[in-house]
């Protein structure tokens, strides 16, 4: 190997890097606010690249028909609910917010339906068809079972994966597609050749981190999603609606996983179940930061990215068999770390 | 029936075993009860199905209004506080973001709140010193003051306190009971319950006493002090000092 490959793969590595770091974030805080490891988390990252794809294809994305069927389930569960408690009062708040609010965007697709979109168009169509996803999964499958068991929810959240993979199946087919370059060309900085899609990706994903950070620190909001995760019984007491900030935690999940779609599908072919690989590259990047610390994950995402980018050329028949026993020994650190900080806590007592 | 807390038949079970069976009571503005029993009475239960934190049967209405099935949050949100023996604080977090979220039910209330917080700071100036400090670094005495604050920063009308003075230094328990004492005079009704049965009934106005699920004295918090049978099981009488 030489220099130039090096820095080759280097570059490469920082791309998806920037990816699994997005990813490993979204993980650390689903699983923080609602105790849910989202698998199908990469599969939305699918259906933003394929939904994105199909409108410069000038095709009506499937995703419009996934929105239909969870919109009319929630409207479903939400009127058994309000009927329950006997609060009818509340049902045309809830038809705007799991009715109205999810089905404008699929109005729009079909009013748009046929026309040459472009990009300041699609893309923005392609955030409003992916956002309400996430929160009605949670309200249709994660929400009624909120105080299960993790290893119930991770069950459950390896189904829904499954559900929500072969409808994107059934919706995009199994062939791939990839997207137009959003940025082309490239330019030199001290000899070393760096393409503005590069820049484009670590700066997204950076700014999108900075804002996640702001987020969590300046707003009511992102300090009602830390206290969820931090005591769930406290946020109740002071009237945080659980239910609404585990729905905010996978509206969030959602702009990360388009973000992530939108950025990567000029890079590689999509398939409908490429999001997954993607996903579960995150999600090691997350285990990383013991599924506890923002930072620790996003620097578990950028070395994964490096891993990777570098076992490809290696060993490229291994790249994924190295990226995902990189898991173990990270393990076993933490587990070491975790043992030995433990000991000294019994010391002091 | 226009009584400020109305509970009615309220019965909690974990399985097969009635933690709290049947119990009735009600509360007036301004009032201050407490209820008292030995450890596995039932008097925390009692407390966490009144906030909608355990599923229970009966009825509990509040200012009139039905709240049965409503959620904590939306509990929370009527205005009825819990402070639970957990503390249940956002250990991660610091003083001052704690007790911001205390106030999250009127968030659009910004003066009120920085007013509030001010107050807060001025009852516990020891969280004033820690306010950027996290939770978890907190000592017992004062993350129970944090625990008290935050529920107050949601202006509470009805203020439930599990064990306040628990694994407190004496001054600190008198320090907190004089707060609770001076809430009442500000309209905050309080719903306690305290192992230190005489501070408790020498602060508050009406006494309940449980025992195994179930109310088994009731009356003017001065004639339980005075009640023989009060006396001896829970304030140390003739047979125990």
């Amino acid at each position: 190997m030489n220099l130039d490959i090096a820095i080759l793969l280097i570059e490469d590595g920082l791309a998806s890097g920037a990816i699994y770091v997005l990813m490993a974030l979204g993980f650390v805080l689903v699983f923080n606010v609602t105790r849910v490891i989202f698998v199908p988390f990469g599969d939305l990252v699918s259906y933003a690249a394929l939904t994105l794809a199909s409108f410069q294809l000038q095709r009506t994305p499937g995703t419009i028909w996934l929105l239909v069927t969870l919109a009319a389930l929630a409207i479903l569960l939400e009127v058994l609910r309000l009927y329950r408690i006997g609060q009818f009062a509340r049902l045309p708040r809830a038809l705007v917010v799991w009715g109205v609010l999810p089905l404008l965007p699929v109005a729009c697709t079909l009013l748009l339906d046929g026309f040459a979109l472009p990009s300041y168009v699609a893309i923005p169509l392609t955030f409003a068809l992916i956002l309400p996803i996430g929160p009605l999964l949670y309200r249709i499958v994660f929400q009624p079972i909120a105080n299960a068991p993790v290893l119930v929810l991770l069950m459950v959240s390896v189904a829904l994966h499954f559900a929500v993979s072969g409808l994107a199946l059934m919706y995009f087919g199994p062939e791939g597609m990839r997207t137009t370059p959003l940025v082309q060309g490239a330019f030199d900085l001290f000899g070393i050749a760096i393409s503005a899609s590069l820049l484009l990706i670590v700066g997204v994903a950076a700014a999108l981190s900075i804002a996640l950070l702001l987020f969590f620190r300046l707003t009511l909001t992102g300090k009602a999603l830390l206290a969820t995760a931090s005591n769930r019984e406290g946020a109740r007491l002071v009237g945080i609606r659980t239910a609404t900030t585990s729905a905010a935690a996978f509206l969030v999940a959602g702009i990360i996983a388009t973000v992530a779609g939108v950025l990567i599908s000029p890079m590689t072919t999509i398939y409908y179940d490429t999001g997954l690989i993607v996903g579960l590259k995150g999600f090691v990047g997350s285990v990383a930061g013991g599924f506890v610390s923002y930072p620790l994950a996003a620097l578990g995402g950028v070395i994964i990215g490096q891993v990777e980018s570098f076992s490809s050329f290696y060993a490229s028949a291994f790249k994924e068999a190295i990226v995902f026993a990189a898991v173990i020994p990270v393990i076993l650190a933490r587990w070491l770390w975790a043992s030995n900080a433990h000991i000294e806590e019994h010391d002091e007592e | 029936m226009s009584a400020f807390l109305d509970v009615a038949d309220v019965s909690v079970s974990y399985g097969k075993l009635n933690a709290v069976r049947d119990i009735s009571f009600s509360l007036d503005q301004a009032q201050i009860v407490t209820i008292i029993g030995p450890n596995g009475a039932g008097k925390t239960t009692l407390l966490k199905a009144l906030v909608g934190g355990l599923p229970s049967t009966g009825k509990v209405a509040f200012e009139g209004h039905d709240i049965s099935r409503l959620e904590p949050e939306e509990r929370a949100e009527c205005g009825i506080f819990l402070v639970p023996e957990t503390r249940a604080l956002f250990a991660d977090m610091s003083v001052y973001d704690n007790l911001i979220l205390g106030g999250y039910i009127r968030w659009r209330d910004r003066a009120g709140i920085a007013h509030d917080l001010d107050q807060v700071f001025g009852l516990f100036p020891r969280l004033a010193e820690r306010r950027t400090q996290q939770a978890a670094t907190l000592s017992g005495g004062e993350r129970q003051m944090l625990a008290l604050g935050r529920a107050l920063m949601g202006r509470p009308k009805l203020l439930m306190l599990d064990e306040p003075s628990l694994g407190l230094a004496p001054i600190v328990v008198r320090e907190i009971f004089k707060i609770i004492a001076g809430l009442r005079s500000h309209g905050v009704t309080i719903l306690l319950i305290e192992q230190n049965a005489r501070a408790a009934l020498e602060t508050a106005d009406v006494g309940y006493v449980l025992e195994t699920g179930e109310i088994v004295h009731r009356g003017e918090a001065k004639a339980l002090l005075r009640d023989p049978r009060v006396l001896e099981t829970y304030l140390g009488g003739s047979s125990q000092s």
